[in-house]
């Protein structure tokens, strides 16, 4: 059977089935003099529910930590809606209903009320609700929870695991988690990937139809693939693919400490992008030799005032001499069109992709931009800063960004104050403008840093936040393979070096072409650096050349990518 | 006495989701009745079920009604939330991305 990879690894085990149980719930109506007694029970058990949950939370906290703990937050809000409880207070009333079937009955009125609303927010908050009811109904009827000891470690299959039954669950006793229904965003989801633990949802109605307790299950939260009894043929191949994932995360770990160097000995800059000082931390354990891309724009946001000159130095400062040399390229503000930022009070745009952004908005805010430029002049002195501006299309948005640069460079050399006068400027070849006109930029920059998350939705006209067209949306396309080559042989003409930070930079497959194109650095995010310097380590610039040239020959997606699969090594 | 307002959502998540919680534990420590008006619906501003029920995705306009002792501060604290938080909510979502 197949579902959804929620959480990735294998496991081979024996399965243990979590029960839907359906309560019974007496419909019988009371006497008017009832009311009052199953009123009163009725607030007993919503206190003691309010308790339970809230001892749930602190454990779920500290054991897993806040996130973890979060929906336990949403499940009190519920109990404590004054309409929910006045719903609930109204249907024993009116309706004398006993005090459980009040609230099995106002749990389902307010789940159809979520449910006119299609969204998977609203699906998951219904699920909420049940499982509140479903609590509340438990401890009025005396019924406890059916016991989930078990003493070996096993596979848990159930239609869906609700936030109390995940709660209920010893992690040290569960191999992986198979239901039939559910999404990536489940709460129980969300606790597998924290534990490591795999788990396939979504498998669908026919799971619970086809196993048994006790049966022998191999779980796959790679492929998303539920195998019940599997043969023993199956279950030595899939034990021998445990045993080589568990080498290959100990191979990919021992390159934390070694340089991205290429079979015959080429030392390759390999090196991170990051939005923040944590992920700085990332990228120096596992051996980034600098950083290609330092989004600015966390800097920027939630806050009713623009950062000033002095925290922006010395953020960059600090990071600079965290680097201890290393190269540290600030990317200039990004902002606008979509990302807004509420103290420069931008009208909502048709398009914003194709709107006020980057350095459009910089170059007319230029009391923003100048406080931004001054800091990192100022910072230069102290490290190996470049600067880098954004959604650069024409020669003159990049002269106009040095104009205000050059003014900045006056005003501190005035007032004395240090900074690198050779300071290395470069531009994010991002929009196919920039890369059609490479050779006049290449003439007035120090390098070029390819973005390609921009560039392959401006060249595909791909929005890939758009599901519906997010497919389309590929690294492989043979224009966007001709613009990167276009870029990097432009440069190069031009005498400058020339790297990528867009995510194809850490692209597996992508990685012998760049190689090959003569890509001089590669910036990525830290989960992909481990995994790219073992690659590197297996080609030489001349074997990838020869790649990239029989690539530049394919001429559709399907052939590149069948093409650099088959290549993989 | 009844304080009643307009507001437009701006941001892009609605007042929904996690805004809506935020929401509603604003509107809780007021003893007046509240209420938001969207589309002809009525709920209660209290209620994080009502809330998230009607639906107030960006560019709708809701109605914000209190009535009662401090039904002056509480219309203005929740316009002001409408009308400017949200939007740092949307920045905050934008940091995590």
């Amino acid at each position: 059977m197949r579902g959804i990879a929620a959480s990735p690894g294998i496991a081979i085990g024996k399965i243990f089935i979590i029960n839907e149980e359906k309560l019974e719930i007496s419909q019988d109506k009371i006497a008017e003099e009832r009311v009052i007694a199953e009123l009163d029970i009725l607030q007993g058990a919503i206190e003691k529910t309010k308790q339970e949950i809230k001892s749930l939370k602190e454990q779920t906290g500290k054991r897993l930590g806040p996130e973890q703990a979060e929906i336990f937050a949403a499940h009190l809000m519920f109990l404590e809606d004054p309409e929910f409880i006045a719903s609930i207070k109204s249907e024993i009333k009116k309706n004398k209903l006993r005090a459980e079937a009040a609230v099995a009955r106002v749990a389902d009125r307010f789940i159809q009320l979520l449910a006119t609303v299609e969204d998977e927010y609203l699906l998951a908050r219904q699920a909420d609700i049940r499982d509140v009811g479903q609590r509340i109904i438990r401890i009025i009827s005396g019924v406890g929870w059916k016991s989930l000891d078990f003493n070996d470690k096993m596979v848990i299959v159930a239609k869906e695991l609700t936030p109390s039954d995940t709660a209920r669950l010893n992690p040290e006793q569960v191999l992986a988690l198979v239901t039939a229904e559910g999404s990536r965003t489940s709460h129980a989801v969300i606790i597998a990937r924290s534990l490591g633990i795999p788990a396939v949802v979504g498998v669908g109605r026919e799971l619970l139809a086809e196993v048994s307790n006790g049966s022998e299950v191999i779980v796959d939260g790679i492929d998303g693939l539920v195998l019940i009894e599997p043969s023993e043929e199956r279950k030595a191949q899939y034990h021998s693919k445990i045993k080589s994932l568990a080498e290959e995360q100990q191979r990919v770990n021992s390159y934390q400490d070694k340089k991205a160097v290429t079979r015959d000995g080429e030392e390759i800059k390999v090196v991170g992008n990051i939005g923040n000082l944590t992920e700085l931390e990332h990228i120096l354990a596992r051996g980034g030799e600098g950083i290609g891309l330092f989004r600015t724009e966390f800097l920027y946001l939630n806050r009713e005032q623009p950062p000033s000159e002095e925290e922006q130095f010395s953020v960059y400062k600090l990071t600079a001499e965290k680097l201890k040399g290393k190269p540290l390229i600030i990317r200039t503000l990004d902002i606008g069109g979509d990302k807004e930022l509420s103290f420069l009070n931008l009208p909502a745009e048709e398009n914003p992709f194709l709107g006020y952004r980057a350095i459009r908005l910089c170059l007319e805010r230029t009391d923003l931009f100048k406080v931004q430029l001054r800091a990192i002049l100022k910072a230069s002195f102290y490290g190996n800063i470049k600067v880098m501006y954004p959604m650069i299309s024409s020669l003159e948005e990049l002269r106009a960004a040095n104009r205000v640069l050059e003014n900045c460079r006056q005003e501190l050399s005035a007032a004395g104050i240090n900074y690198n006068p050779g300071l290395e400027i470069g531009v994010m070849i991002e929009i196919p403008a920039a890369v059609v006109i490479a050779d006049l930029l290449a003439k007035e920059v120090d390098f070029f840093s390819i973005g390609t998350n921009d560039l392959i939705q401006y060249t595909l006209a791909v929005d890939r936040t758009n599901e519906r067209v997010a497919d389309l949306y590929t690294p492989y396309h043979p224009s966007v393979l001709r613009l990167i080559r276009q870029t990097i042989d432009a440069g190069h003409q031009a005498g400058i070096w020339v790297g990528m930070c867009g995510e194809a930079a850490g692209d597996e497959l992508l990685l012998p072409f760049l190689l090959g194109s003569q890509l001089d650095e590669f910036s990525m995010s830290a989960v992909s650096i481990l995994r790219i310097k073992e690659l590197l380590a297996r080609w030489t610039r001349k074997e990838a050349a020869v790649l990239a040239e029989r690539v530049m020959e394919l001429s559709s997606t399907d052939e590149v990518r069948a093409y650099l699969a088959k290549s993989l090594r | 006495m009844m304080v009643r307002k307009e507001a437009i959502i701006k941001n892009k998540t609605g007042l929904h989701a996690r805004p809506a919680a935020r929401f509603v534990q604003l509107t809780k420590k007021y003893q007046s009745e509240l209420k938001i008006i969207c589309d002809d619906r009525e709920v209660n501003a209290k209620s994080i079920m009502g809330v998230l029920s009607i639906g107030a995705v960006k560019g709708k306009k809701i109605i914000l009604v209190a009535d009662g002792k401090d039904e002056k501060e509480a219309v203005a604290e929740m316009v002001q939330f409408i009308e400017d938080e949200l939007s740092a909510i949307d920045q905050d979502n934008l940091a995590k991305e």
